[in-house]
């Protein structure tokens, strides 16, 4: 039967109806969407699979596609470099006498600040590992500018991930996958990066707005900044490290301070992923969130916390106690029966008796880089650095909440071996001394 | 041979947005001539209102909102954020179509000009409240600028398929 003969077939649609109830269908799901996208989150979850497999496929295809165009500037290079040899060997011997000078100079500098780290007993940040990667694909509009690298989780890229060219910062990982990760830039909207200037040390947030050079926002102080300073990231809030360079204030044709990217001076094609971890993806946030209350010590007063046991049974370890001090596990196994311990030794492993319970307690100085447990526990370095300056256990009387009570530090290369067969419940140690 | 000459969906949707999201790919090549990036325009404009001035469709949407998905994934913004502005440029052809019938390419151009600004218009608030700050409109005016200068494209798909289905007589 043919459509004609059919009883529908004399149906007639009004034509602009039906796309007129299609488009608000389609509007509607494409709010929805947009409400529910959260793509410059850390969340590595929120950059979602299609964006995963998208970015994946695109990858390729970019990279097919850009082919040329590096094929074309390799070759404009090499001839660049047969025509110009002359000139710029002259040039780089300038370069290279003026940056002689620049090398004894930084060396005297590296070995002053090596001596004033070793006297003020400094913490300073360990070394990044980087991971190169091209360019495939960029994007550069005013309500999106991202790249897309093609180096991924296989060589531990992780979101948040700080990016650099080699003059300077690119922006930040804002989504990975396996062979892909896309870069949110500097100049995105959604980009906000706490930076300095170096030479009043002021403060600013780095805004993006779409165009070539962003903007310095919350700046503060009078006079904070001048034409031609030099902006760098401030490491405020743990998402970037501290004094990468981001580029040079100008003063905006809107009367705002901007910044000209030093990322700009480079060639796109390829960047450096600086394997960078903040606090918050090194904390374990689940472990963080638990709170444990020490159950109330018998006879003791109980205003604030009252950590210590003046004298705690010998055989009756505390877990509350342990819960609040689990760093102080092991040099508790290696104290003596009738002492009391402090929680002064770096990355201190439970003693086999009391390891549930400091597994069970918040533990962030597991890991180096936290702030404040970073300053209560150092990390190996600083211990083995105490451990040869204190080789023998130190004792020290300190008085908390009006209980006297004795705390002894032990030698940090011996703990484990002298195990006690009856260890004490560790104490907090507030008062106690530091590690010198 | 038929006597009835009909018009293909695949002919005047499908082959326009492949078309056009080939030379998005092909200007996201990330080159620098003497310094300077190559432009970003948002060539599926050129087709969401040429397709809105030859005829009304149920499946254009479904077209639109893929080539908006696309541009969102492939540009890295806020997925939905120019399916969204490009439904907004259709709907407003959409609606205007009995005025835009039998107006000359220049005012066509105009139409297609005022339509981009509104379609760009709703992107910069959207980016502006998702990411609590707004875009730079000088930066805006740049891809407006480069956009609106693709009415020519559009212009020749309205002249291939304007009148190529005689059922829409």
């Amino acid at each position: 039967m043919s459509l004609r003969d059919s009883p529908l077939g004399e149906l007639k649609v009004p034509l602009t109806w039906t796309a007129a109830i299609a488009l608000i269908v389609a509007v509607v799901a494409v709010i929805a969407i947009l409400v529910s996208d959260r793509r410059e989150t850390f969340r590595s979850q929120a950059y979602g699979a299609t964006r995963g497999v998208a970015d994946q496929v695109l990858i390729p295809v970019g990279d097919a596609l850009s082919a040329p165009g590096r094929w074309t500037g390799a070759g404009i290079d090499t001839v660049k470099g047969y025509f110009f040899a002359i000139s710029e060997n002259q040039r780089l011997k300038v370069e290279l006498k003026e940056m002689r000078q620049w090398r004894d100079v930084a060396l005297a500098l590296r070995n002053e600040n090596g001596r004033y780290r070793t006297l003020l007993g400094l913490k300073t940040d360990p070394p990044i590992p980087m991971v190169a990667a091209r360019v495939v694909l960029d994007s550069r509009g005013p309500f999106a500018s991202t790249r897309l690298a093609n180096a991924g989780t296989e060589k531990g890229i992780k979101v948040g991930n700080p990016v650099m060219s080699e003059t300077g910062l690119v922006g930040r990982i804002v989504g990975v996958t396996d062979g892909a990760s896309r870069v949110l830039l500097t100049t995105d909207t959604a980009s906000k990066i706490p930076v300095m200037i170096d030479r009043t040390n002021a403060r600013a947030i780095l805004t993006g707005d779409g165009g070539p050079n962003p903007k310095l926002e919350y700046l503060r102080g009078q006079d904070p900044v001048k034409e031609g300073d030099r902006v760098m990231t401030s490491g405020d809030g743990g998402v970037m490290p501290r004094g990468l360079p981001v580029g040079t204030a100008v003063k905006g044709l809107d009367g705002r301070w901007r910044v000209v990217l030093a990322a700009d001076k480079s060639p796109i094609d390829f960047v450096r992923v600086l394997l960078f971890e903040d606090f918050t993806q090194l904390v374990n946030e689940r472990q963080l969130e638990e709170k444990h209350v020490p159950p109330p010590t018998e006879g003791a007063e109980t205003v604030g916390v009252v950590p210590v046991a003046a004298t705690p049974a010998a055989g009756a370890p505390k877990p509350g106690a342990a819960a609040v001090t689990p760093g102080a596990a092991k040099p508790a196994a290696a104290a003596g029966p009738t002492a009391t311990t402090t929680t002064t030794t770096a990355k201190a492993k439970p003693a086999a008796g009391e390891a549930m319970a400091a597994k069970s307690a918040s533990t962030p100085s597991a890991k180096p880089k936290s702030g404040t447990s970073a300053a209560k526990t150092p990390d190996k370095t600083d211990a083995k650095a105490a451990t040869t300056k204190t080789t023998t256990a130190k004792t020290t009387t300190t008085k908390t909440a009006g209980i006297k009570t004795t705390a002894t530090k032990p030698d940090a290369t011996k703990p484990a071996a002298k195990p006690k067969p009856k260890p004490k419940p560790p104490t907090d140690d507030a008062s106690a001394e530091p590690p010198h | 041979m038929s006597a009835v000459r009909s018009l293909e969906p695949w002919r005047w949707l499908g082959v326009p947005m492949l078309q056009v999201l080939g030379v998005t790919v092909l200007f996201g090549i990330p080159i620098q001539v003497w310094g300077l990036h190559l432009p970003e325009p948002v060539f599926p404009m050129a087709a969401v209102f040429a397709w809105a001035v030859i005829r009304p469709s149920i499946l254009a949407p479904l077209a639109i909102v893929i080539m908006g998905l696309f541009l969102d994934i492939f540009w890295g913004g806020p997925v939905g954020l120019w399916a969204l502005c490009l439904l907004t440029a259709y709907g407003i052809v959409l609606g205007g179509r009995s005025m835009l019938a039998g107006q000359g390419r220049v005012a066509l151009w105009a139409w297609y000009a005022v339509v981009t600004a509104v379609a760009m218009a709703v992107g910069f608030l959207v980016v502006g409240v998702k990411s609590k700050a707004f875009p730079g409109l000088v930066a805006t005016g740049w891809q407006y600028l480069a956009t609106i200068v693709l009415y020519p494209f559009a212009q020749r798909l309205i002249d291939m398929f304007d009148d190529a289905d005689v059922r829409f007589r």
